[in-house]
C-alpha cells in the first residue's frame, strides 16, 4: 500500500461530501490552488491506521462526469487524466441515501473510469423518514464494492469507511470490465493507437469531451474532432444513450435492495414544504428576503463597530507607545507610521468581514440562498443576468474575489460574464472603511431618519444600494450590447432545508478571513512600505532646503508647532508629493487635493489602502498629540487652504464616497476576471468603464454639492 | 402535447420523451427519466420559474425548460 493514498471525495451537490470532509479531517485541512484555476482546493489529513495517512481531496459537487459548468470541468480535468498531480488512488463517493438512483448514476460513471472506489451511503435518517430501508450488504454484493454508511453530519459510521478504504487499498479491485452502452471497438483503438493506452471509457470520455480538458491542445482536439467525423459520432447523444442505459442497470440493482414502505398518497408535510410556503411566497418570500438583507447590513455596521473601535484605539495606543519608548529614528518611523499604521487600516475591518462571510455561509448552508435564486430569476433574467447571479452579486459585498469564482455554477457563458463584469460595483467590505471613516466626517452622528434609523446608517445602505443599481444598470446595458445567442438554463436542485452545522461555517469563516486578511494584508504591507519610503526621501535634497525653507520664512517658531510645518512641508516636497501634485490638475473638478491625490494612486492596486494611507500621511504631516491619534480626528482637523473652512465637507466627502463605490481599484479582482474570462480584454473593460463611471459621477456629485 | 409547464401546482404527471436534446441529458442526469412520476410543487412569484418534485427530491427549472418535457 502507498504511504500516503490520494482518497477524492466524489458526489452530489448537497450529498454531504463537505460534512464529510470535515467530520474525516477536522483542524487538517488546507486550502490550495489546482493548478491552472484559481478554485480552491480542498485537502486533509485522515489517519486510515498506524502509520497510514490519507490525503483527502474534496472535490466541486458534480452531478455526472459530463460537466455543464466550470467548475464541474474542474473535476473532470483531473479524472480523465491519469497523469494529472492531483489524480486520485482511490474515490469515495458520498450518496445521498434518500435520492440513491440518481446519486448512483455518478458512482457508477466514476467505477467505470477504474478508479477503486467505495461507496459512502449518506443521509440514511432522512430516507427512513420517507419510508425507504436500504439493504447495504446486498448493495455492496450487487455493486461489486465496499458499501459504508455514514452519518457525515454527526460524523458517526467512519471506522467503518475506515474498514472499507483499507479493503479497497488493499485489494486493488477491477473494474467493470462491461460498459452499459454500445460503441465500436475500432473506434476505441484508433483512439488508444493516437492517444496512448487507456481503459475504454476514458477513450471514450476523451472522444466526447475533448474540447473542454485540459490535458489535450488544439492539434490533439482537431483529431479527436476527424475521429468523430469519420465514425458519425454524436457526443450528445452517446451520453444521453448511455446515461439512460446506466439507470436501466442501476433500477434493476437499487430496486432489488431498496424496500419502499408504502406512505400515504398525501404525505406529512415537512419543515422544508412550510418553510416553502413563505419563503417562496409572491409577496412574504420578497419580504423575507429584503428584511435578511437589512438585518445584515444592520448586524455588519452596529455589532462590528465595538471590536472595530477596540483595534482602532489599539492601534493607535500601539504607535503612540512605541514612538515614545523607541529611540528616535528612521526605522523606527517606517515601523510605526509606515507599517503598523498601514496594517491598522486592514486588521479594523476584520470584524465586519467575519460578519458578511457569516452571514453569507449561514444562507448557503441552510440551503435558503438556492430559493432566493429560485424568486429572483425572472427579474434578474430582465437585466441579462440568472437566478445564479444573485449569489455572486451578494457575495460581492463581502468580497468581489470569491463572488466572481462563485459564477462557475452559472451554465451560460454569456450571463457568466455580465455577471463577472458588474459584480465588482457591489460594494465590497474592503470600500466599508473608507465609507465608515467618510460617513462618521460628514453625517452628523446624531442625527436619525424618522427618529429610529441613523442616518449614519442610512447613509451606508443608501451606498450599497446605489452599487446594486448601478451593477444591475450595467448589466442592462451589456445584455444589450453582448449579442451571443446562447441559452442558459436554471435546472438545478431545491434541497431540503437544513440546520447550520456550526463546525463546518466556523472552518470556512477562518479559511476565508485567513485567505483575505493575508492577501490583502500583503499587497498593504508592501504599498505601506513603498508609499512610507516615497514620502519621506524627496529628489536630491528636496527634504533638506524643505526644512530650511520652513526656517527662513517663519522664525519665531519653534517647538511642535515648527515641526508640524516642517513635517507638512517635506510631505509636499516628497516623491509622493510630486506625484500627488502631478495628478492634481485632473481631480481637482472632483475637490480632491494632492493629498488624496496620493491616497488614490496608492489604492489604485488595492482600495483598502485609502485608509492606511490617510493613516499614514496625516500621521507624517499633522500634529501628534493625544486627542489626534485616529485618522479619522486628523482629516476632521485638516483644513481647506483655499476657503479656510474644513476640508472634508459634504460635497467633496460624498464625492469621494461616489468615487470609491464605483471605482475599480482592485488588482486581486482583476487577476481573478483575467483567471475565470482568460482574457486580458475583459478585465480592461472593467477597468475603464468601472474607472470612467467613478469619474464622473464624482464630478456630478461635487459640482452639485460645491 | 401536455408537458410539465401545463401541470397545476399539485398535479402529477408521467414522463413520456423529451423533445429537446441538449438539455435532455441534464434532465437525464438529474434524474428525469421517462416513465418517472413528476408533481409540480412550487410556481415563483412571476409564473416563473418552476419546481416540481421528482424521484425524491425538488427540481427547479425554467418554463421554457418544463415545456420540453412531455408528460402523460
Amino acid at each position: 500500500m502507498k504511504k500516503s493514498p490520494k482518497i477524492a471525495l466524489i458526489g452530489n451537490p448537497n450529498a454531504g461530501k463537505s460534512s464529510l470532509f470535515n467530520s474525516l479531517t477536522g483542524l487538517r485541512q488546507k486550502t490550495g490552488n489546482f493548478p491552472g484555476v484559481t478554485m480552491d482546493k480542498l485537502i486533509g489529513k485522515w489517519n486510515l491506521e498506524t502509520g497510514t495517512e490519507a490525503e483527502i481531496l474534496d472535490l466541486p459537487g458534480i452531478y455526472s462526469i459530463y460537466p455543464k459548468s466550470v467548475d464541474e470541468q474542474v473535476v473532470i480535468n483531473i479524472l480523465a487524466n491519469p497523469q494529472h498531480p492531483d489524480y486520485p488512488d482511490m474515490a469515495i463517493v458520498v450518496a445521498d441515501a434518500s435520492n440513491l438512483k440518481r446519486n448512483l448514476l455518478l458512482f457508477s460513471q466514476v467505477r467505470d473510469l477504474g478508479i477503486p472506489t467505495v461507496l459512502a451511503l449518506n443521509m440514511i435518517d432522512v430516507a427512513e423518514n420517507s419510508g425507504i430501508v436500504i439493504n447495504s450488504f446486498k448493495l455492496a454484493k450487487e455493486l461489486n464494492v465496499e458499501v459504508a454508511e455514514v452519518n457525515a453530519k454527526k460524523g458517526i459510521g467512519l471506522n467503518g469507511l475506515r474498514l472499507a478504504v483499507n479493503k479497497t487499498l488493499e485489494q486493488r479491485f477491477n473494474s467493470n470490465d462491461s460498459l452499459p452502452v454500445e460503441y465500436s471497438p475500432e473506434l476505441i483503438d484508433e483512439i488508444k493507437e493516437k492517444y496512448g493506452d487507456t481503459d475504454d471509457y476514458h477513450a471514450l470520455l476523451w472522444l466526447s469531451e475533448h474540447d473542454n480538458l485540459k490535458q489535450f491542445d488544439t492539434e490533439q482536439r482537431v483529431g479527436f474532432d476527424k475521429l468523430q467525423e469519420k465514425y458519425g459520432w454524436n457526443s450528445k447523444k452517446f451520453q444521453a444513450q448511455e446515461t439512460v442505459s446506466r439507470y436501466a442497470v442501476l433500477n434493476e440493482i437499487v430496486d432489488g435492495c431498496l424496500h419502499q414502505i408504502p406512505v400515504e398518497d398525501e404525505p406529512v408535510k415537512t419543515w422544508t414544504d412550510r418553510l416553502d410556503k413563505v419563503f417562496l411566497h409572491q409577496f412574504w418570500g420578497y419580504f423575507v428576503f429584503l428584511g435578511i438583507l437589512f438585518l445584515m447590513f444592520q448586524a455588519v455596521f452596529t455589532w462590528a463597530a465595538y471590536p472595530q473601535d477596540l483595534i482602532d484605539n489599539g492601534v493607535a495606543w500601539l504607535n503612540q507607545y512605541l514612538k515614545d519608548t523607541l529611540p528616535e529614528s528612521q526605522l523606527v518611523n517606517l515601523l510605526t507610521d509606515g507599517l503598523i499604521a498601514g496594517i491598522g487600516g486592514v486588521v479594523v475591518f476584520v470584524p465586519q468581514i467575519v460578519f458578511l462571510f457569516l452571514f453569507i455561509s449561514l444562507l448557503e448552508e441552510t440551503g435558503y440562498m438556492s430559493r432566493v435564486m429560485f424568486i429572483m430569476d425572472k427579474l434578474m433574467r430582465r437585466f441579462g443576468l440568472n437566478g445564479k447571479s444573485v449569489v455572486p452579486l451578494i457575495s460581492g459585498v463581502a468580497c468581489a474575489v470569491p463572488a466572481i469564482m462563485s459564477t462557475r455554477s452559472i451554465g451560460s457563458w454569456k450571463d457568466r460574464l455580465i455577471t463577472i463584469m458588474v459584480t465588482p460595483l457591489m460594494s465590497c467590505s474592503a470600500r466599508l472603511p473608507i465609507y465608515t471613516v467618510l460617513i462618521a466626517l460628514v453625517v452628523p452622528e446624531k442625527s436619525t431618519l424618522f427618529g429610529i434609523f441613523s442616518l449614519q446608517g442610512v447613509a451606508l445602505f443608501g451606498l450599497y444600494l446605489l452599487g446594486f443599481g448601478m451593477a444591475i444598470l450595467s448589466a442592462w446595458i451589456l445584455k444589450v450590447v453582448l449579442k451571443a445567442k446562447e441559452r442558459s438554463y436554471f435546472i438545478m436542485e431545491l434541497p431540503s432545508y437544513k440546520g447550520p452545522r456550526f463546525k463546518h461555517i466556523m472552518i470556512s469563516l477562518l479559511n476565508s478571513t485567513k485567505a483575505f486578511v493575508f492577501e490583502a494584508g500583503k499587497i498593504i504591507v508592501a504599498i505601506s512600505i513603498v508609499l512610507w519610503v516615497m514620502a519621506s526621501y524627496g529628489p536630491g535634497n528636496a527634504m533638506q532646503e524643505a526644512e530650511q525653507k520652513v526656517k527662513t520664512e517663519n522664525p519665531t517658531l519653534t517647538g511642535a508647532d515648527l515641526e508640524n510645518k516642517i513635517a507638512a512641508q517635506k510631505l509636499e516636497s516628497s516623491y509622493a508629493g510630486h506625484f500627488g501634485k502631478v495628478l492634481e490638475p485632473a481631480i481637482k473638478p472632483l475637490g480632491y487635493d494632492w493629498k488624496i491625490g496620493i491616497a488614490l494612486l496608492t489604492s489604485f492596486a488595492a482600495r483598502e489602502v485609502f485608509v492606511g494611507t490617510m493613516s499614514t500621511i496625516y500621521s507624517l504631516g499633522g500634529e501628534v498629540d493625544d486627542e489626534n491619534t485616529t485618522v479619522m480626528n486628523r482629516m476632521r482637523a485638516e483644513i481647506n487652504p483655499e476657503t479656510g473652512k474644513p476640508m472634508y465637507d459634504a460635497a467633496l466627502g460624498f464625492s469621494l464616497m461616489i468615487f470609491y463605490a464605483f471605482a475599480m481599484q482592485c488588482m486581486s479582482t482583476l487577476a481573478t476576471t483575467y483567471r475565470e474570462t482568460k482574457s486580458w480584454r475583459y478585465p480592461a473593460i472593467q477597468l475603464v468603464y468601472m474607472t470612467t463611471l467613478a469619474y464622473l459621477s464624482a464630478f456630478i456629485v461635487y459640482q452639485l454639492l460645491k | 402535447m401536455r408537458t410539465v409547464a401545463d401541470l397545476k401546482i399539485g398535479e402529477k404527471g408521467v414522463i413520456v420523451s423529451f423533445s429537446d436534446e441538449l438539455l435532455s441529458l441534464k434532465l437525464l442526469e438529474m434524474g428525469c427519466l421517462p416513465g418517472t412520476q413528476v408533481t409540480m410543487t412550487h410556481i415563483a412569484p412571476f409564473g416563473d420559474p418552476i419546481a416540481v418534485k421528482v424521484s425524491g427530491y425538488v427540481l427547479s427549472m425554467r418554463k421554457d425548460e418544463a415545456s420540453t418535457i412531455v408528460v402523460a
